[in-house]
């Protein structure tokens, strides 16, 4: 008898060795360091304490992450994807921050079929026409915020609406969606220099145009500045500012300050998010790095959430890209903004909130959650999409 | 060194550079022949600009704009006319593209000296770095993909190890072409202008053009290397000529060795490999790459070509 | 376009140019003087910044973050020059320029090291916060008038200092006969190590200055040390009257190419072309300035050797 349950054994070993991975290895892209590396280290923040979580593992298995620094210069995450694919031979790519730094490294993965989780970006093309079997973004379609923020400003009334973005593709892009929802005129669009750190010429510019209100779009660092700046020139006495939830991250709230209460911003998850998996994620987060979780760190944490409950739904056969690919579309997991469900392109169908800038109790600058703007709301682009 | 010694070297070499991509099959590395192709790029980039610093003495710090021009010149085309996907039409016409470039930024750039004329090719750098930003029909500041590499009749082109040939094969006839360069007429009337231009000048040389043509034929191999970079990485973005670019390209010509026909490429070796071994170790490898970097002005100033020659021969 | 706003981009533009003349006034007598193209200048720069916001976060006084940031800054500088940069005075431009590019990257992660990645608050005193009534209809940022009344003050105390002191003659001096400067004093070598902590220190205040304003982050310095060059070729090499000139020139310039650029080529171009057209050429306007300078003058506008 014991002799029949040894070989039993034997032969289970080998066919779980042979059908299913011992480990699950992640190659982690993101820009860590230069201007931009806040976010991606929110992101990594986010995605570790979900590894926590699940006790270091992927779907029950020893997980291993590469972490690598893209420096926010494309050619550099070119190199950096090729390598984790050819050399490192990763079962997983996620963490880039940049859409341009996504579209440089993404033919690395895909066209190796490596299954690439979009923590952040979600360039609409891959959305659209470029959807692609092996790609998942476990955030937002690149204009969501501001389809959101048209919404808003729409059926707030505004007529007369003056837009700053940057002048690049991905700034084209995000104005494009906020016009897609907001409809009346324009009191001047200005597209500056990508990086400029000095707004005081296009403030004089909004003051001299009379806006009803003023739409921005300034990721990062140049938001910063923005609000900066906007506020010492007392702008917003005359000019309610609106903006996507990106330039009020809670990294930002935290070093901005005074200057960005009252403001109001669009966006897909809050720290007061009403669910049990939220509040663990915000409280564990705090505890472990000592400042509140941002939109980043949350999707960084559910990039990982998802690739666990994918390898746990295909029992560790990730050698089966057709099955792992179904678990993923799945998306068996608790998603720490709520309910979650991909499109048929691989994109979220999610609601965007209203939230505004407030004092808690204890001082700190943080979003409220106002208002539910869309509910369930599918990307624009996913009509076109072949898959 | 005595000939042969030279030609057995070489020999050595070439053999190693040609069993690269076996060795790296066996070893079950390929991502090493992509690597080998990134450093002859950034060779030939080295080495063109090594024309102009080594032995023209004209320090250019935008060398990457005619990088960058070249790469672009392969993505527009891409855009513009899928269906000529051919190597042999779309890198001359990236050579050509960027010696008229080159002629006529030169020809105002060369009107200054010194520190001048390393402001004035930085500015021009800038020029193409914001407005290939703001080019949003090509991608703007997010680059540009390419669907496919260029083809070369008979040769799979899309293989590592195949494009690795090419780049190899092409940078063997532009470091060739560059000695033969170096040893004729026009070679020695450049250093002659390096040493002391006001004597060169009195000798009865034109020595405006003799810097125009060297700063021409630099822009061009230049471009050739995006060119080549652009099919490599199946990618361009404006990064590609930003000033650091420039710089690194510059940083790469001291530690190889100025003016030696090899400087390029054995800067360009050292500091990728540098870059590949450090950033392995730590986050902040940068540190160590910079006190390398200080070490060699201070203690190697010519570079790795220098520490060759210093060998009792 | 409104007179006012003509006249609130006229400021701006002062402000922009003031700023960038106290790091281009530093750049300019290191490069004049001791002949050393500097790249790491606009590491001093961030460092300064960084010392700035963190003395005003531990102390909470914003007027003595900026004086003991500006010290050691200084002192920074003088220690750089002792240690590094003065071996390389007699060394070619080519390996000036790769040992300070090392630098470069030598502090900017040695800071990342030190404070992090994220950005450092630096927020303007609560009495400067606000701003000004200038006319009916410009309000206009009080610290931004302080940046402009700095600015004005070290441009003419600078002049004094190089016009009426013995120091300033020496560096007179140097900037235009460096050998005869050598030949003047016995031990010259105080000079320099002087002039390189003045450089840093002004570096420090302009981080100050713009620290507020702008972000204190890691690579900021090196954006705006392209300007201080552009600033200091414009101006001729050596020149301090060159770099006030050639910065106020570039303030003005960008300004209002930013301003009205974009506008004026959306009267006159189809909206498309104008959309693409106008940004790139308002970000250029200060390059195509310098090369135009430099093709008429090419020892820039006020060459400091004859």
């Amino acid at each position: 008898m014991n002799k029949k349950l040894l070989c039993l054994a034997l032969a289970w070993a080998c066919m779980a060795s042979a059908l299913a991975a011992d480990k699950i290895k992640v190659g982690f892209i993101s820009t860590l360091s230069g201007p931009g590396g806040v976010l991606g280290v929110a992101i990594r923040d986010g995605f570790n304490l979900a590894l926590e979580h699940t006790g270091g593992k992927l779907g029950g298995l020893p997980a291993e992450v590469i972490i690598e620094d893209d420096q926010q210069k494309p050619d550099v995450a070119k190199q950096l994807a090729d390598k984790l694919v050819k050399r490192d031979k990763v079962d997983f790519g996620t963490g880039i921050v940049f859409q341009n730094l996504l579209q440089a490294a993404e033919p690395a993965f895909l066209g190796s079929e490596t299954f690439y989780i979009s923590p952040n970006t979600g360039p609409s093309d891959l959305a659209g026409a470029n959807c692609n079997p092996y790609f998942f973004a476990v955030s937002w379609v690149s204009d969501g915020y501001s389809e959101a923020t048209g919404k808003n400003m729409q059926d707030k009334g505004y007529k007369n609406v003056f837009v700053i973005a940057p002048n690049y593709p991905g700034g084209k892009d995000v104005v494009n969606g906020f016009k897609r929802y907001y409809k009346g005129a324009y009191a001047g669009e200005v597209y500056t220099k990508l990086g400029q750190l000095d707004y005081a010429v296009e403030i004089s510019q909004i003051r001299a145009a009379k806006p009803d209100a003023v739409f921005f779009f300034l990721p990062g660092g140049m938001g910063v500045n923005f609000l900066k700046q906007w506020h010492q020139a007392a702008m917003g006495r005359e000019f309610p500012l609106f903006g996507t939830g990106w330039s009020f991250d809670q990294d930002t709230l935290a070093a901005v300050g005074e200057p960005t209460l009252g403001a109001l911003n669009a966006a897909h998850w809050n720290l007061d998010l009403d669910n049990a998996a939220n509040k663990k994620f915000v409280a564990d987060f705090e505890k472990k790095y000592g400042r509140l979780p941002n939109e980043y760190a949350s999707q960084g944490y559910d990039a990982a959430m998802l690739i666990d409950a994918a390898v746990r739904d295909v029992k560790g056969k990730i050698e089966d890209k057709t099955a792992l690919r179904r678990a993923l579309e799945a998306a068996n997991f608790k998603s720490v903004r709520g309910a979650f469900k991909f499109n048929r392109n691989h994109f979220p169908v999610q609601n965007y909130y209203l939230r505004q800038v407030v004092k808690d109790d204890k001082g700190r600058f943080v979003n409220k959650t106002v208002a539910t703007i869309f509910t369930n709301h599918p990307d624009a682009y996913v009509a076109a999409c072949k898959m | 060194m005595a000939g042969w010694r030279r030609h057995a070297w070489l020999l050595v070499a070439l053999a190693a550079a040609l069993a690269l991509p076996k060795i790296a099959a066996i070893a079950g590395q390929d991502f090493y022949v992509s690597f080998a192709s990134r450093v002859l790029i950034w060779a030939l980039l080295a080495s063109s600009l090594n024309l102009l610093v080594g032995m023209g003495g004209m320090v250019s710090l935008g060398h990457a704009a005619f990088f960058g021009a070249g790469a672009y010149v392969v993505a527009i085309l891409s855009v513009e006319a899928p269906g000529g996907s051919s190597a042999l039409l779309v890198w001359p016409l990236a050579v050509a593209v960027n010696a008229l470039l080159a002629f006529l930024i030169g020809a105002i750039c060369l009107r200054t000296r010194g520190v001048y004329f390393i402001m004035i090719t930085l500015a021009f750098a800038q020029m193409f770095f914001y407005i290939f930003t703001s080019l949003t029909p090509y991608g703007g500041d997010d680059g540009l993909s390419l669907a496919r590499r260029l083809t070369l009749p008979g040769l799979d082109m899309a293989g590592d190890a195949t494009f690795y040939y090419v780049v190899l094969a092409i940078f063997a006839a532009c470091l060739f072409a560059l000695g033969r360069l170096k040893a004729s007429r026009f070679g020695r009337v450049l250093a002659g202008i390096k040493d002391n231009e006001a004597r060169m000048e009195s000798l009865g040389y034109a020595t405006f053009r003799f810097k125009l043509v060297a700063y021409t034929v630099a822009g061009a191999l230049a471009g050739l290397a995006g060119a080549l970079m652009a099919n490599q990485n199946g990618f361009v973005s404006p990064n590609m000529m930003s000033w650091d670019q420039s710089g690194i390209a510059l940083v790469m010509v001291i530690l190889g060795g100025l003016g030696s026909l090899w400087g390029g490429f054995a800067g360009a070796t050292a500091f990728l490999v540098l870059e590949e071994v450090l950033s392995g170790f730590s986050a902040h490898w940068q540190i160590v790459l910079g006190l390398v970097l200080l070490g060699v002005v201070f203690y190697a100033p010519l570079g790795i070509a220098g520490l060759f020659a210093r060998k009792p021969r | 376009m409104t007179w006012l706003l003509f006249l609130e981009q006229c400021l701006n533009g002062l402000q922009f140019g003031l700023m960038l003349f106290l790091l281009a006034a530093g750049l300019t007598l290191i490069f004049g003087i001791m002949d050393l193209i500097n790249l790491a200048h606009g590491s001093l720069y961030m460092v300064g910044a960084y010392l700035v916001a963190s003395i005003s976060q531990a102390t909470g006084s914003f007027t003595l973050a900026i004086v003991l940031g500006v010290a050691a800054t200084a002192a920074i500088g003088m220690a750089l020059e002792v240690a590094v940069l003065r071996g390389l005075y007699r060394r070619d431009h080519l390996s000036q320029v790769l040992a300070t590019f090392a630098l470069i990257i030598i502090i900017n992660e040695t800071t990342r090291v030190i404070w992090g990645v994220q950005p450092l608050p630096l927020n303007v005193p609560g009495a400067l916060s606000g701003s000004v009534r200038l006319f009916p209809g410009i309000d206009y940022p009080a610290f931004r008038l302080v940046i402009i009344a700095v600015g004005l003050a070290v441009a003419l105390s600078l002049y004094f200092l190089v016009a009426r002191t013995r120091l300033g003659m020496l560096v007179r001096a140097g900037a235009s006969n460096r050998e005869m400067a050598m030949v003047m004093g016995t031990d010259i070598r105080w000079l320099f190590t002087a002039v390189f902590g003045v450089g840093a220190g002004l570096c420090a205040l302009a981080g100050a200055m713009l620290g507020p304003l702008l972000a204190v982050q890691v690579g900021m310095g090196e954006n705006i040390l392209i300007l201080a060059f552009v600033t200091v070729v414009i101006g001729g090499i050596g020149s301090i009257r060159g770099a006030f000139v050639g910065a106020l020139l570039i303030g003005i310039v960008d300004t209002f190419g930013r301003a009205f650029i974009p506008t004026g080529l959306r009267a006159v171009l189809s909206p498309s072309v104008a959309d693409v057209a106008g940004p790139s050429l308002a970000s250029i306007s200060i390059y195509l300035l310098m090369v135009g300078v430099l093709f008429w003058k090419p020892q820039g506008l006020f060459p400091a050797r004859g």
